[in-house]
């Protein structure tokens, strides 16, 4: 089958590491370390595993960022090279899997869990809180927090994987594909709403407008009780969308401060020596969901003493002086939790109007242009595209 | 003998004529018919400025001398106009500081000690020291600053101010609790135009929010036909309403002063002179300063242009009761400035300089370049507009010097936030108003540092309401376009591109009239 596969090459790696931040589209093009290749497609051989033939994949920032060397080494065990890369994945099963029957049209909750993996339950796993899983480098398959990360399972950017029962959801009758496709992100977005402790009435900012970001501020509007969405937007299409996706107000990424200044009255301190300005008042919780040193920069600034922060995209190094000083609550939200229906939930949230519009835009691409690809969804803000997917039943 | 202003026709032997441009000019070649108003040159000024002084204290209008109301134990607050006039800066010594200092020789002669001295500055900027020190002088400012008793009257200090009541028509009277509470309140004040001094000093000059705001919004000045004329001024009827509440609690001891026309000194000083009167000299200095500034970095004719200070000399004092003082001031007033202009025209063209009220020592943003065009040059009539209702501005200025986050903080947000929304006066004030007046960090920036208070920006956006409902169209020749836009006009590259542009408006050959400013002059239209 064919196949986008990510090696180990510690030349790329070290370029990545040098030159990524700047020069991400090189690192997507020729010094990518991804190649095209013919692969068996991967079969595991134990209970509750199945094959999926993929129908769309998406292209995650996560997947970039691991491509252009941005992402932090910290990951590194947590993977297994060579992987197919490819985690929102849309597709029909080829074998009966558990209950479901072949042909059954699936979305995958990529993580790989202990019942994936054969193992006993963990503690995590066991409250049902699957992305915290710490099991995720051993059992019957290879290291791997996701599918897309794994060697043995392969990814979406094939034409086939492996899929395990405990990760898959039926796609409701009448979503297309594309629609089907963005239940992942929009799991991740629910999870992130819930991680976001949103109280009655308060005010919110989510910086950037990405698909993450987008997504966030859906679930935030539509799960949660918040008062002012404010969401920060780079371009045009986005303050579009970003409004039509629940936010109340949308501001330019230079504005953010002293508009979140005027919205809640704070007071703006200007450090000297070129240090960014920052609010001693401002929003109650604020979500990253760039993951950029600015970014999270601008979170940490703008929240309120005592408010909280959550880092929705894979977050950058940054001065972290405001949590200690502001007693800020810092929280990572990372994939869904099974234990909390966060699938379940983002399945009908994809059905919202703003989701098909959303659906509608979605640029599909063979494998075999995949330079191109990760171009467009390296620009893909700047194109006015929120999400770019390979789909590899096109052959041209 | 000085020659009083006139109304030019521009014919095939006119020269280019000079048009101010921020921080810079052009000469420019206007269409044969064009008609230029020039300002009056300079009256004759008193020839002893300290007998002058000392004359209008002891026989002042309607009003015992000055020395006759102090007596021993007594409140005494001087209070004066701030930077804000007049412009340019004058040269040291400032004609306050010499008035103040007579004053105070004469409170002394009277032993009065309880004396304070206050900078008028509304919701203006708080002063700097050394500003301070230039209007009142060193020995002045060395003899009451350090003590306190020398300082900026602060509209947010809930603690020192006194409600005297309401007017008539419901409108707050809320000024400076130590000026409200003193036994005599000398106003020292410099008249620049026709629209400064009268009631407007103390009543607005030492005044809160709370009272500004009911003349500074947009319907007021909309129906303020003109700010020269405070008879037919809805905003100067408001504040004479409060003034006179205002006499009724403190006794007020006006002394107002008039200045000629110098506002260049030398080497700027051709700029004043009328094109074609121009030696060889003064074109090779306006060739030569024209090179200059073009190769300039901004920063510098920045610096040039602000460091600028004029050799004002002074036309006339008058002190005593408020409203007869300001009597004859308006007519020294005019007197200097008025030209007689027969019935408007289609198109009016103006120069908007480097500075204005409110862009002393600091930048002037687009907001303050259009306060300053069509806020102020559009409103220096008598009777009528120079140009007809439905007509169209043009003016000039780049539009492009930036904000001073220093002096200007909320003049960003409302650039940004509010004229983002909507550019109508009138909708912009019971939207948008409260919200930046009470916004505590903008308060705290009025209060503590050197800022304008966070509502300024709107009223100089009503300051041009009276402009934006009078005129057609309005286009920024050498403008930034997108700040342009931003505040709802357009922007030409060139006058012919203006008038092409325009056209749409008026026609393509319509009756245009040029307001050569600087220095200042009030049209009046018949």
């Amino acid at each position: 089958m064919l196949a986008l596969e990510m090696y180990r090459s510690v030349a790329k790696t070290a370029l990545g590491k040098v030159a990524g931040g700047r020069m991400p589209l090189l690192l997507t093009g020729a010094a990518a370390p991804l190649r095209m290749v013919t692969l068996e497609a991967p079969r595991i051989e134990h209970d509750g595993w199945a094959r999926l033939r993929v129908s769309l994949s998406g292209i995650c920032g996560s997947d970039l960022g691991m491509l252009s060397g941005r992402t932090s080494l910290y990951f590194q065990p947590l993977v297994s090279l060579p992987f197919v890369p490819g985690h929102e994945i849309v597709g029909e099963l080829i074998d009966p899997c558990g209950d479901l029957e072949a042909g059954t049209r699936v979305v995958i909750d990529p993580v790989l869990t202990c019942a994936a993996r054969g193992l006993e339950a963990c503690e995590a796993c066991a409250r049902g809180e699957t992305n915290r899983c710490s099991r995720i480098t051993v059992g019957d398959i290879s290291s791997g927090l996701q599918t897309g990360f794994c060697h043995d399972t392969g990814g979406g950017w094939s034409q086939q994987l492996s899929v395990h029962r405990s990760q898959l959801h039926v796609v409701p009758e009448g979503y297309s594909d594309e629609q089907a496709l963005l239940a992942e992100p929009v799991a991740c977005a629910v999870h992130t709403a819930r991680r976001a402790a949103v109280r009655p009435g308060d005010r919110v900012l989510v910086s950037g407008a990405g698909a993450v970001g987008l997504l966030a501020t859906l679930a935030l509007r539509e799960l949660t009780d918040a008062g002012e969405i404010v969401v920060v937007a780079k371009h045009a299409h986005q303050r579009e969308l970003a409004l039509q996706f629940g936010a109340t107000e949308v501001v330019a990424p230079s504005e953010t401060l002293r508009r979140i200044r005027r919205a809640t009255s704070a007071f703006m301190i200007e450090p000297e020596m070129m240090a960014a300005p920052y609010l001693l008042g401002g929003v109650d919780v604020t979500v990253d969901a760039v993951g950029s040193k600015e970014s999270l920069q601008t979170c940490l600034h703008a929240t309120r003493a005592g408010g909280r922060v959550v880092l929705s995209g894979m977050p950058a190094s940054a001065d972290l002086s405001a949590a200690w000083f502001r007693e800020l609550e810092v929280v990572g939200t990372y994939a869904s939790s099974r234990g909390s229906g966060d699938f379940a939930t983002a399945l009908d949230l994809v059905g919202h109007d703003a989701m098909c519009r959303l659906a509608k835009t979605v640029a599909p691409y063979p494998l075999h242009r995949w330079r191109e690809a990760l171009d467009h969804a390296h620009s893909a803000g700047r194109l006015g595209t929120v999400k770019v997917a390979f789909d590899p039943r096109q052959t041209n | 003998m000085t020659r009083p202003g006139f109304v030019l026709e521009v014919d095939d032997r006119t020269p280019p004529l000079l048009v101010h441009e921020g921080l810079g000019f052009r000469l420019e070649e206007f269409p044969q018919g064009t008609r230029v108003i020039y300002p009056p040159e300079s009256l004759p000024t008193v020839p002893d400025v300290e007998e002058a002084i000392r004359e209008s204290l002891e026989n002042p209008v309607d009003s015992e001398p000055l020395r006759e109301l102090m007596f021993p134990g007594m409140r005494l607050t001087i209070a004066f106009d701030d930077l804000s006039l007049p412009l340019p800066t004058m040269k040291a010594p400032d004609i306050r500081g010499r008035i103040i200092e007579q004053v105070l020789t004469i409170a002394a002669e009277k032993g009065v000690d309880d004396v304070e001295i206050v900078a008028a500055l509304a919701l203006h900027r708080r002063m700097t020291d050394a500003e301070m020190r230039h209007i009142v002088g060193e020995r002045v400012f060395r003899s009451f600053a350090p003590s306190g008793r020398l300082y900026n009257h602060d509209a947010e200090d809930r603690a020192n101010l006194e409600h005297m009541g309401q007017t008539e028509k419901g409108e707050d009277v809320e000024i400076n609790k130590r000026a409200a509470t003193s036994d005599l309140l000398v106003y020292v004040n410099v008249n620049l135009v026709a629209m400064d001094g009268g009631h407007k000093s103390v009543g607005i000059g030492l005044a809160s929010y709370k009272s500004i705001k009911h003349h500074h919004n947009a319907k007021t000045m909309v129906h303020s036909r003109s700010f020269m004329d405070h008879k037919h001024s809805e905003m100067h009827s408001s504040a004479w309403r409060m003034g006179r509440l205002i006499g009724e609690h403190v006794k007020v001891f006006q002394i107002e002063t008039t200045l000629d026309n110098e506002v260049f000194g030398k080497p700027y000083d051709t700029l004043l002179k009328r094109e074609w009167e121009w030696s060889l000299r003064d074109q090779a200095t306006v060739l030569g300063l024209r090179r200059g500034l073009a190769v300039a970095p901004q920063k510098m004719r920045h610096k040039m242009f602000h460091d600028l200070r004029s050799n004002y000399g002074l036309t006339g004092i008058t002190a005593g009761a408020v409203e007869p003082v300001h009597e004859l001031t308006v007519q020294r007033v005019h007197q200097q400035q008025r030209v007689k202009v027969d019935g408007q025209s289609d198109v009016m063209v103006m120069g908007v300089p480097y500075l204005g009220p409110y862009n002393v020592n600091s930048t002037m943003n687009p907001i303050l370049a259009a306060c300053m065009g069509l806020g102020y040059y559009f409103n220096s009539y008598l009777r009528q507009p120079v140009v007809r209702e439905g007509g169209v501005a043009i003016l000039y200025h780049p539009l492009d010097e930036g904000f001073n986050t220093l002096t200007h903080p909320s003049y960003v947000d409302f650039y940004e936030e509010v004229l983002a929304d909507t550019n109508d006066p009138a909708l912009i004030g019971p939207k948008f108003e409260e919200q930046f007046a009470t916004d505590p960090w903008y308060v705290h920036l009025y209060r503590t540092s050197n800022a304008y208070h966070g509502v300024h920006p709107f009223y100089m956006w009503y300051w041009i309401a009276h402009a934006l409902d009078h005129l057609g169209d309005v286009i920024w020749v050498g403008g930034n376009p997108k700040a342009a836009a931003r505040m709802g006009f357009r922007s030409a590259t060139t006058l012919r591109d203006a008038l092409e542009m325009a056209s749409s408006t008026v026609g393509s050959s319509p009756s245009i009239t040029y307001l050569r400013n600087p220095p200042h002059l009030l049209a009046d239209v018949r």
